[in-house]
C-alpha cells in the first residue's frame, strides 16, 4: 500500500497524515518517483520543485496532530498551473516572454495553499498565456494524454489534467477563461471546476481576459475538487472584483430539475459524444431526477462573442510585456523596434493572433460594433441562463462536442480550435459556476459532462457533482501509468 | 480688439491628490524619494496584479468636484487608455473616458474692470499619474539612453477639463488662479507646479469672424505641460499672436501638440494630430463601477470649508479694500493668518494693514511664509494691542515687530525689556515739560508772541528727553496747558 500512496485521493492521504499512518516525506516522495516514471512520457510539468516539495514535507512532519487538522490541505501535493505566480518558482505562462521570470510575490491562492499546509510540486504546462485548447501551444513542450499519448490532453491546463489523471499529483489549480479547467479536465477524464467569477482570488493569476478568467481546482474526485475548492475560494481585498462571502445558497437535496439545453446538440457535436451523454443523462432519470430541455437561444453568439471579449481583453493585458521593465527583451537601436522585435520574437503565433484580433476589435471606428456589441450578446446570454435556472436547479450538458483530438489536428484551423469552446464559454461569459465530470467513453477516450448552476451556487454544484458522480464507476489510472 | 478672430482657450489641468499612497496599491506618494523606490507589483505591472482603488483619492476627487461647482455622477466607471510608452508600466493607464466622476462644474473669475465671469468645467475625472523618464544627455534627441523612475507612477489624478470659455491669455491665467485658490481651501493637493503636482495644457485656438462650424473642427494647438501660470499665460500670448501671423499670411494652422520654451517665451512643435494616438479605450474589467451613494455625496458637500467666493464676501464686508481681499483669498496662508488674528483682534483693517505691509516684508525677507511665519497671529495681535492701548507708537512697533521677528519673543517681553513704551503718565511727563519751558523761556516767550513754530520746537526738546516714549499729541497739550496755566499766574 504505501508505495502507491500517489494513487490516493487527496483527501484521503490528508487523513492518513493527520493520523499518523503515513509521513508527509513519504507522500511526497512517493509522488515525487512516480513523477519521474511517468512525466518524461507525457510532459505535464514546466517545473519540477522537488527539493522545495520535500523541505516543505519535512517541516509538515514536525507539525503536532492539531496542527495538521488545522490545515486541510498537510500531506497533500499539488500542481499549479504555470500562469498563477509563484515567488520560489519560475512563472512562465508557457511564453518565451517570460522564460527565466521569477515574481516578487505570490498569488493569492499560492498564499492560501501554503497556509492550508499544501506542498507544490510544481509548474504544469499550459498554451502560451492560456490561450489554446491543446497545450499545443506552449512555449517549451507540448503535454501528452495520458490516455493516448498520440493525443492531446486538452487546454490550456492540460499540464494540470495530465499530471491529475497519471497520478503524479492528486489535486492540481487550473485556469479558466472560456473552458480551460473544463475541457481537459474532460479530455483526461477527471473533475474540473470553474467556481463563480468572483468567488476566487484572481491576484496573481496572469490576466488573460479580465472578466472571464477564473482560477479553479482539478482532481480525480469531487470530494477533492471539494477540499481545494474551500482553500482557495474567498474575498480578496486584492482583487476588486472578488466577492464578499455571502451565505451558501441552501443546497436541495434532489431530486433535481435538470435543464439540457437542446443548443448544445444540434450541429456540431460528434454524435458518440451525443450517445454518452444521452446515456448519462439515463442514468441520471434513472435515478430519479427529472430531465427537461430546454433552450438557451442565443448559445449560437457565444463562441463570436467570446472571440471578441477575450483577445480584446488580452490585447490589452499582454501589452505590458514590452521588453522595458522585466521578461524576454530584444536588443534594438530605439524604442519602437525595442517594442517590435522583443514582441515579435517574445510571443508565440497564437498569442499574436489574439492580440491583433483584440486591438481591432477595440480600434476606433470598431468599437461599438465589435466590442461593444459583444457585450450586450453577452448579457443577453446571461439572461437566457437567468431564465433558465427560473425552471431547472441545473443545466447538465456535454463538456465538448468530441473528445481528445491528435496533435497538429487543429494546427491550420483556428476556427475549428475556437468552435471547440462552444459549450464551455457560455458560462464564462455568464460567469456561473461550471463543473465537467467523468460522463463515459469513446474508444478508450475519455467523455466529459458539464453541469452548471446559477451564479454563488458553487456549494450546490459540487454537492450535485458528488452525489452524480457515484452513478459512475469511480476513476481508474490509465493502463501506462499504473507501472 | 479690430482683430478678424476671437480668441478660444480651454484649459486641461492636472492635479495631483495629496493621499497617502497611490491610486491602485499602497506604495507611498512623497514627492523626491529614490529613484523606483516607492514601487511595488501593483505600480510596476507586474503580470497577475490587480488594481485595488483607494477611498481617499475617491473623497478628494469629490471633494473638489463639489467645490468646482460639479454635479457627482452617482455611477461612474474606470476605463483603459492604452498606449505603448516606457514610463506607463502596463501600457495602459487607468482613467475615465464616457462616465467620468463630475460633469457641468464652473469657476468663477473677476477680470478687473469688468464683470465677474464664468468659465465652465466640462468634467472631472480620476486617473493614475505615470512615471517618469530621466533622459542621459543635454537633449532628448541626442541622449543616450534613459532612465525610467516609477515612484510617481500610480499616483492618484484628477484631470479638470474646462470648457473653450476663455477669450485671453489674461483669462486663462484668472481662470488658473481662481481654480488653484479653491483647491487650496479643500486640502487635496499641494499644488506645487514646479513639482508637477499641478499641471497645465492649454488648448488655443482662433475663431474667425463670422466662423459658423463647430469649435471642435477649428484647428486647435495644445500646448503641453507648462511649469507655471505665468509661462501659462506667455504660452498662450505667444501662440495667439503665432497664429494671427499665420493667418493673416493666408497658412492653414494645423492641429498639433507644441511645448513652451521657458528661455525664448516660444511654443515648438512636439507632434502633429494627424500621427496622434487611438488609444483603445474600454472599460477597466478589474474594477467594477464607482457607485456612491446621494447621501455620502451630499456630507462631502456639507463638509467643504469656506471657499473663495465667500470668503471675498465676507473680507468685503468687514470693509477691506478690493485689492487687499484678492490678495488674502488668493493665497490661502495668509487667510488663514488673518482668520486667526482675527479672532483676537476687532480691527480687522488695521490686521490687514500690518499684514500685507510689515509682516509681509519681514517673511519675504527672512524666506518664510504666512504658515511658517515666526510671528504668530496670536503675537501680531499682541502688538497691534500695544498700538491700540497707545503704548506703542506706529514707529516703534515696526521696531518691536523686526526684534519679534529676530528673537521670536513676545512685543510685551521685548518692550520691557528694551524700556520702550510710550510715556502716558501726565504727571511724569509735566515734569519733563517745566524742565524745558524752564531752560527755554525764550522760545516759550517767541511762541506767546505768534511764532506758531516755537511750539513744536518745544514738544522736539520734551520728546527728546523722553527718548521719543513720549506721546506727541500728549506732550502738545500740557505745554499748550503750562504756558496758558504761567500766563494767567503771571498776569
Amino acid at each position: 500500500m504505501s508505495n502507491r500512496l500517489w494513487t490516493e485521493e487527496a483527501v484521503r492521504l490528508h487523513e492518513m497524515f493527520v493520523a499518523g499512518k503515513v509521513s508527509c516525506e513519504e507522500i511526497v516522495q512517493d509522488h515525487l518517483e512516480h513523477l519521474a516514471a511517468v512525466d518524461p512520457g507525457i510532459g505535464a510539468f514546466l517545473h519540477v520543485a522537488a527539493d522545495q516539495a520535500l523541505a516543505q514535507a519535512k517541516e509538515a512532519d514536525r507539525w503536532s496532530t492539531e496542527e495538521r487538522q488545522m490545515r486541510p490541505l498537510s500531506g497533500v501535493p499539488i500542481a499549479v498551473k504555470d500562469n498563477i505566480v509563484t515567488q520560489r518558482m519560475p512563472t512562465t505562462a508557457a511564453s518565451r516572454m517570460l522564460e527565466k521570470f521569477y515574481a516578487p510575490y505570490n498569488a493569492t491562492v499560492v498564499e492560501k495553499l501554503y497556509a492550508a499546509g499544501g506542498i507544490l510540486m510544481g509548474k504544469t504546462n499550459l498554451d502560451e498565456f492560456a490561450m489554446g485548447s491543446s497545450t499545443e501551444h506552449s512555449a517549451f513542450h507540448p503535454t501528452r494524454n495520458p490516455w493516448q499519448r498520440d493525443r492531446v490532453p486538452g487546454g490550456s491546463s492540460g499540464g494540470s489534467a495530465a499530471a491529475v489523471a497519471a497520478g503524479m499529483v492528486p489535486i492540481a489549480l487550473g485556469s479558466d477563461t472560456g473552458g480551460s479547467i473544463r475541457q481537459p479536465a474532460a479530455y483526461c477524464g477527471i473533475v474540473g471546476m470553474k467556481p463563480t467569477y468572483g468567488r476566487v482570488s484572481r491576484y496573481g493569476l496572469i490576466a488573460f481576459a479580465s472578466s472571464l478568467d477564473q482560477i479553479g481546482p482539478m482532481a480525480r474526485t469531487v470530494r477533492d475538487a471539494a477540499l481545494l475548492y474551500h482553500v482557495i475560494e474567498g474575498p480578496d481585498a486584492r482583487d476588486a472584483t472578488s466577492l464578499p462571502l455571502t451565505a451558501s445558497p441552501p443546497t436541495r437535496s434532489g431530486p433535481w430539475r435538470i435543464g439540457v439545453p437542446r443548443e448544445y446538440f444540434q450541429e456540431g457535436i460528434d454524435p458518440r459524444v451525443g450517445d454518452v451523454i444521452d446515456r448519462y443523462l439515463r442514468r441520471l432519470s434513472d435515478a430519479g431526477h427529472e430531465i427537461r430541455d430546454l433552450s438557451l437561444p442565443h448559445t449560437r453568439y457565444a463562441v463570436a462573442t467570446y472571440y471578441l471579449i477575450a483577445p480584446a481583453e488580452a490585447s490589452s493585458n499582454l501589452a505590458r510585456y514590452d521588453g522595458v521593465r522585466y521578461g524576454f527583451r530584444c536588443d534594438a537601436r530605439d524604442l519602437v523596434s525595442l517594442y517590435e522585435r522583443t514582441r515579435d520574437e517574445g510571443f508565440g503565433p497564437e498569442v499574436k493572433r489574439r492580440i491583433l484580433l483584440g486591438t481591432h476589435a477595440l480600434s476606433s471606428g470598431y468599437y461599438d460594433a465589435y466590442y461593444l456589441t459583444a457585450q450586450k450578446v453577452r448579457t443577453l446570454i446571461r439572461q437566457d441562463f437567468d431564465a433558465a435556472f427560473n425552471a431547472v436547479d441545473f443545466v447538465v450538458a456535454p463538456t465538448t462536442p468530441d473528445v481528445a483530438f491528435r496533435f497538429g489536428e487543429r494546427d491550420d484551423d483556428p476556427l475549428k480550435m475556437y468552435l471547440g469552446d462552444i459549450y464551455t464559454v457560455t458560462a464564462n461569459l455568464a460567469g456561473l459556476p461550471a463543473i465537467s465530470l467523468p460522463a463515459g467513453w469513446v474508444d478508450g477516450l475519455p467523455v466529459g459532462v458539464q453541469w452548471m448552476a446559477r451564479p454563488l451556487f458553487d456549494n450546490a454544484l459540487l454537492d450535485a457533482a458528488q452525489a452524480a458522480e457515484a452513478l459512475m464507476p469511480p476513476f481508474q489510472f490509465p493502463q501506462e501509468v499504473r507501472e | 480688439m479690430s482683430e478678424a478672430f476671437d480668441v478660444i482657450i480651454g484649459l486641461e489641468v492636472h492635479v495631483e491628490l495629496k493621499t497617502a499612497s497611490k491610486l491602485f496599491c499602497c506604495c507611498s506618494t512623497a514627492f523626491g524619494a529614490p529613484p523606483n523606490s516607492q514601487t511595488c507589483p501593483v505600480c510596476l505591472g507586474l503580470p497577475g496584479v490587480l488594481p485595488v482603488p483607494n477611498s481617499e483619492a475617491i473623497r478628494l476627487a469629490v471633494r473638489s468636484a463639489l467645490a468646482l461647482n460639479c454635479q457627482v455622477r452617482p455611477f461612474s466607471k474606470f476605463d483603459r487608455k492604452q498606449y505603448f510608452y516606457p514610463d506607463l508600466p502596463k501600457a495602459y493607464q487607468i482613467s475615465q473616458y464616457d462616465q467620468p466622476l463630475a460633469e457641468f462644474g464652473w469657476v468663477t473669475i473677476h477680470p478687473s474692470g469688468e464683470e465677474a465671469k464664468r468659465v465652465g468645467i466640462r468634467r472631472i475625472h480620476l486617473e493614475e499619474d505615470a512615471g517618469k523618464l530621466n533622459h542621459l544627455g543635454q537633449r532628448l534627441g541626442d541622449a543616450v539612453g534613459s532612465l525610467v523612475d516609477l515612484n510617481r507612477a500610480g499616483v492618484p489624478l484628477i484631470e479638470i477639463v474646462s470648457e473653450p470659455d476663455m477669450r485671453s491669455a489674461e483669462e486663462a491665467r484668472l481662470y488658473l488662479t481662481e481654480l488653484r485658490a479653491v483647491l487650496s481651501y479643500l486640502d487635496v493637493s499641494d499644488l506645487r507646479m514646479e513639482e508637477g503636482s499641478l499641471r497645465c495644457d492649454a488648448n488655443v485656438s482662433l475663431r474667425p469672424h463670422g466662423y459658423q462650424g463647430s469649435l471642435e473642427e477649428l484647428p486647435r494647438v495644445e500646448i503641453k505641460n507648462v511649469n507655471s501660470i505665468r509661462n501659462v499665460q506667455r504660452g498662450i500670448e505667444y501662440e495667439v499672436v503665432r497664429q494671427a501671423d499665420m493667418l493673416k499670411r493666408g497658412e492653414r494652422i494645423v492641429r498639433e501638440t507644441r511645448g513652451f520654451d521657458d528661455s525664448t517665451g516660444r511654443t515648438y512643435s512636439q507632434r502633429s494630430k494627424e500621427e496622434a494616438h487611438d488609444y483603445r479605450y474600454f472599460p477597466e474589467p478589474d474594477l467594477p463601477p464607482l457607485r456612491l451613494s446621494p447621501e455620502w455625496i451630499e456630507a462631502q458637500r456639507t463638509a467643504l470649508p469656506l471657499l473663495p467666493d465667500a470668503i471675498r464676501r465676507d473680507l468685503r464686508s468687514r470693509g477691506i479694500p478690493d485689492k487687499d481681499v484678492e490678495v488674502l483669498v488668493l493665497d490661502r496662508e495668509a487667510y488663514e493668518y488673518w482668520k486667526d488674528a482675527a479672532q483676537a483682534f476687532s480691527d480687522d483693517r488695521l490686521i490687514v494693514n500690518w499684514m500685507l505691509s510689515d509682516v509681509s516684508r519681514l517673511i519675504h525677507l527672512r524666506g518664510e511664509t504666512f504658515a511658517t511665519a515666526t510671528v504668530r497671529p496670536a503675537q501680531l495681535v499682541e502688538l497691534l494691542k500695544l498700538i491700540q492701548e497707545g503704548t506703542l507708537s506706529g514707529r516703534m512697533a515696526k521696531d518691536v515687530l523686526e526684534a519679534m521677528f529676530e528673537t521670536g519673543q513676545d512685543a510685551q517681553a521685548l518692550v520691557k525689556q528694551k524700556g520702550l513704551s510710550q510715556i502716558t503718565d501726565e504727571e511724569a511727563l509735566m515734569q519733563v515739560v517745566n524742565q524745558v519751558l524752564e531752560t527755554h523761556r525764550h522760545v516759550v516767550a517767541d511762541y506767546l508772541s505768534g511764532k506758531e513754530k516755537a511750539l513744536a520746537y518745544l514738544v522736539g526738546q520734551v520728546m527728546k528727553l523722553t527718548r521719543g516714549q513720549a506721546k506727541p499729541d500728549l506732550v502738545n497739550r500740557l505745554i499748550k496747558e503750562a504756558i496758558s496755566g504761567s500766563q494767567a499766574v503771571s498776569s
